[in-house]
């Protein structure tokens, strides 16, 4: 049996990171179902967040104030110990990522730019450019590359296996030579990102399916606040590609149908610059209340850039530029481009400590598919990225205490008991009779995006869930064109449905019962925070009767009071 | 194109085989050869062709696995062979290594780079020797020696001083056409001989 100490799903930000701390010293191999620079992380544009006080306006920024932005901006639902970890490491990682050769923008004096960004008393989002992802997951992928780490590329995680409260590995489908293998190891982590495509207008990318967070609910892992689904303010209108915050942080104007600058309204102070869940809401206002524009693929509103002029754009968002040009056929420096809310960042996912640690030994998630939870209700633009980071590395290290001071004895009976229920599985989707996936996907999308979306009702939230149960039923037959497990893609998205249809009921069950209105969950019918009964996370488990069984669980207060929140 | 694609996966025929992820041509996933040019997917607008018929081709200098998925074992090989990486001797600083603006701006072209293997797709050299680096892995090392905190040593130089390096080129400049991110891998090539000359005539190459 293939067996490794360490097995991390996800080869993006912070499965790679997981993987450079743990590699000297133990045997690590990292499974990606694409090649780990095709993974998500690579889209990231507009920067990391860090109190380097490098910015003229930003010099007595400190990773105190960082915290409270944070926890401002995560509507108290943060874990304050938790995102003071965060901050604090903050620095260190940058300037680490730095030594490692990654090729952030520069201010004159040679120190890294920074950029203000939404949500953040001071300008500290480091960049480059407005493909700081990009940067990044390369220098990480050049790191694992200095260190020999081993990657199974094109490998596809489809189940964990949890026996006696203990992980025993994973079973593997090779995509490429079509075999599906059990993996032996003392230690799981989980690194596999956000599940975007459940919904139907998303910025993510097409593999983000979030099948991770579906397979450790199935295996019995909690999952925490999934309610929680931060809509991007601007994502272009038919594709949903993101145009990143940095556009508005460069200065970028939000426009109306009436010429106005309408966050005027919403947010005096911080104008276009208000966290992410008050500008979607506003925007959805705006168009709901009829001063959007119209256009076949959508109802928007215009993001104005050209008062920054042709070099800024180009020297600073030529990515976006670009995307503007190739994908709709404006040049943002003449004209204005096209924007609507869209999916773009999961708050949620798999319950974990501020160690990475989950209720399972040998379990461990870092990065968006995890929950620490440092982002609270909303995330602010900048805090991902740093969040792969810092508890990619954090997850190495509580991995290392774990294994120097235990004796991990994984075993191979469940392993092989999982891998038999696996094929049955494959074996009966093949011979199946019912629908094809994209069907089933294309209702469960729509169903999130019009029901579970910006803006939520108990009615339209029961209705969601209704709807989740019958998309259940038809799941059951169904149906793949060919019964190869070669190459076959189609096979693949019909298994990955499954997981995200469990997805989708977390998220719209917590939404169901959550009766207030906190960050990124808005209720029509609860349109205020309420503290005294719902200042605590959600945690849905599988129940007996394969449905999610809530309960909850306290947040950690340690000194920042809940306010108001006012931008 | 993509869309097409995915399309016809979905309705049509559930077993046609082609990668795709990001679908906003940063990933480099979905590079194949459409109606005779090697472009991604994504990026590329059907309407563009006014045609009813578009020809689909896998990536050029590659085995094929299956439909229009490659293997593309061979790129990542060369990627590694030529150290990929920031390699330095100097102790770190406590703060960030500074690098001016300046410095950083002469490395761009080449950071912007998504390994797409569009180019390597397009050389005619790689299509008659396989042990040919090939544009983007040259491409990959000049952006480090062009990196003002690279420290590696001068011998790298040697490695690619021959037919399987800088001289293999054939200076064409089809990796220039392919590349949908407007990188110049031929400029790296010339970068690189120069470099080799310079170290020849005064013995270092920064
Ligand atoms: C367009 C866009 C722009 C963004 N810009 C910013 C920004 O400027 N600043 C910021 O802070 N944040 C930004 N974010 C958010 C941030 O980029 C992501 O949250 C972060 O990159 C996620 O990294 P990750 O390592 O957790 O996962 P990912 O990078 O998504 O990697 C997931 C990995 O898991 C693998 N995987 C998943 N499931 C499986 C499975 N079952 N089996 C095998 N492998 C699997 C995938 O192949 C992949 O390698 C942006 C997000 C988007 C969508």
């Amino acid at each position: 049996m293939l067996s490794h100490d360490i097995v991390i799903v996800g080869g993006g930000l912070a499965g790679l990171r997981a993987a450079v701390g743990l590699c000297e010293k133990y045997d690590v191999a990292i499974l990606s179902k694409v090649h780990p620079i095709r993974s998500h992380s690579i889209a990231a544009q507009g920067g990391i967040n860090a109190s380097l006080a490098n910015h003229p306006e930003g010099k007595d920024d400190s990773w105190e104030k960082h915290t409270f932005d944070t926890i401002k901006g995560s509507d108290y639902l943060a874990d304050q110990h938790a995102v003071e970890i965060m901050c604090r490491q903050a620095p260190i990682i940058v300037y680490e990522m730095e030594h490692w050769g990654c090729p952030f923008s520069r201010f004159e004096d040679g120190s890294i730019a920074q950029r203000p960004f939404g949500g953040a008393g001071y300008p500290r989002t480091c960049y480059s450019a407005d493909i700081t992802g990009h940067v990044l997951l390369n220098t990480l992928y050049e790191r694992a590359v200095s260190k020999g780490v081993k990657v199974y590329s094109e490998w596809y995680a489809i189940a964990l296996v949890i026996d006696n409260g203990q992980c025993h590995g994973i079973i593997a489908f090779d995509l490429i030579n079509g075999k599906i293998f059990p993996i032996k190891s003392k230690v799981t982590v989980f690194a596999t990102g956000g599940y975007g495509r459940v919904y139907q207008y998303s910025t993510n990318a097409l593999i983000n399916t979030g099948s991770g967070i579906g397979i450790a609910y199935k295996a019995g892992v909690p999952i925490k606040d999934m309610e929680f689904v931060q809509f991007h303010p601007t994502g272009l209108i038919g594709t949903n590609i993101l145009i990143t915050e940095a556009c508005r942080g460069e200065g970028g104007y939000l426009i109306n149908n009436k010429n106005e600058r309408f966050m005027e309204k919403y947010a005096p102070k911080a104008m276009e610059l208000a966290p992410r869940d008050i500008v979607s809401r506003s925007i959805q206002t705006e168009i709901e209340e009829g001063r959007g524009f119209d256009h076949p693929l959508g109802k928007y509103i215009k993001l104005d850039l050209r008062h920054l002029g042709a070099q800024k754009i180009m020297e600073k968002l030529p990515g976006i530029r670009k995307i503007c040009i190739d994908f709709i056929g404006i040049d943002p420096i003449y004209e204005l481009i096209p924007i609507m809310p869209c999916q773009h960042y999961s708050m949620g996912g798999i319950d974990t400590n501020e160690k990475t640690e989950t209720e399972i030994k040998g379990f461990y998630a870092a990065g968006e598919c995890a929950c620490v939870s440092v982002h609270g209700a909303n995330r602010l633009g900048g805090n991902s990225l740093l969040d792969t980071i810092v508890f990619g590395k954090l997850s190495a290290i509580a991995i290392d205490e774990y294994l120097s001071g235990n004796n991990v004895n994984p075993e191979e009976r469940p392993l092989n008991a999982k891998l038999n229920d696996v094929e049955t599985n494959i074996k009966k989707i093949a011979n199946n009779t019912g629908e094809r996936p994209f069907s089933i996907l294309s209702d469960l999308s729509k169903n999130m995006s019009a029901n579970v979306g910006i803006f939520r009702k108990k009615d339209e939230l029961a209705l969601a869930l209704e709807k989740i149960m019958e998309i259940k039923e038809r799941y059951k037959n169904v149906h793949v064109s060919s019964t190869s497990l070669h190459m076959n893609y189609e096979l693949l998205n019909a298994i990955e449905l499954g997981y995200m249809i469990e997805v989708a009921h977390t998220i719209a069950i917590g939404a169901y019962l959550r009766e207030e209105s906190r960050g990124a969950h808005f209720r029509r019918d609860f349109s205020i925070r309420n503290d005294e009964n719902w200042l605590k996370h959600t945690i849905a488990r599988l129940g007996a009767d394969g449905t999610p069984e809530i309960s909850f669980k306290e947040v950690v207060i340690t000194r920042y009071q809940p306010m108001e929140r006012k931008y | 194109m993509l869309f097409v694609l995915l399309r016809i996966r979905d309705e049509i025929d559930g077993t046609l085989s082609f990668r795709s992820s990001c679908r906003s041509a940063v990933c480099g996933s979905c590079v194949m050869v459409i109606n005779g040019k090697i472009d991604l997917a994504c990026r590329t607008q059907v309407a563009s062709f006014g045609t009813n018929t578009i020809i689909l081709e896998p990536l050029p200098n590659f085995e094929i696995i299956k439909d229009l998925v490659v293997d593309m074992t061979p790129f990542w090989n060369m990627y590694e062979k030529i150290r990929p990486y920031l390699i330095r001797k100097s102790p770190a600083p406590e703060k960030e290594i500074k690098q001016s603006e300046e410095e950083r701006r002469r490395i761009d072209q080449f950071v912007n780079c998504i390994l797409c293997a569009c180019c390597y797709g397009a050389c005619p050299v790689l299509a008659r020797n396989p042990d040919y680096l090939g544009p983007a892995a040259m491409a990959k090392l000049e952006r480090f020696i062009l990196d003002s905190r690279d420290e590696r040593p001068h011998s790298v130089l040697d490695e690619i001083n021959n037919e399987n390096g800088v001289w293999g080129c054939d200076t064409v400049f089809r990796c220039i056409d392919a590349c949908p991110k407007d990188v110049r891998p031929t400029d790296s090539i010339v970068g690189l001989r120069k470099a080799i000359l310079k170290k020849k005539l005064f013995g270092k190459y920064k």
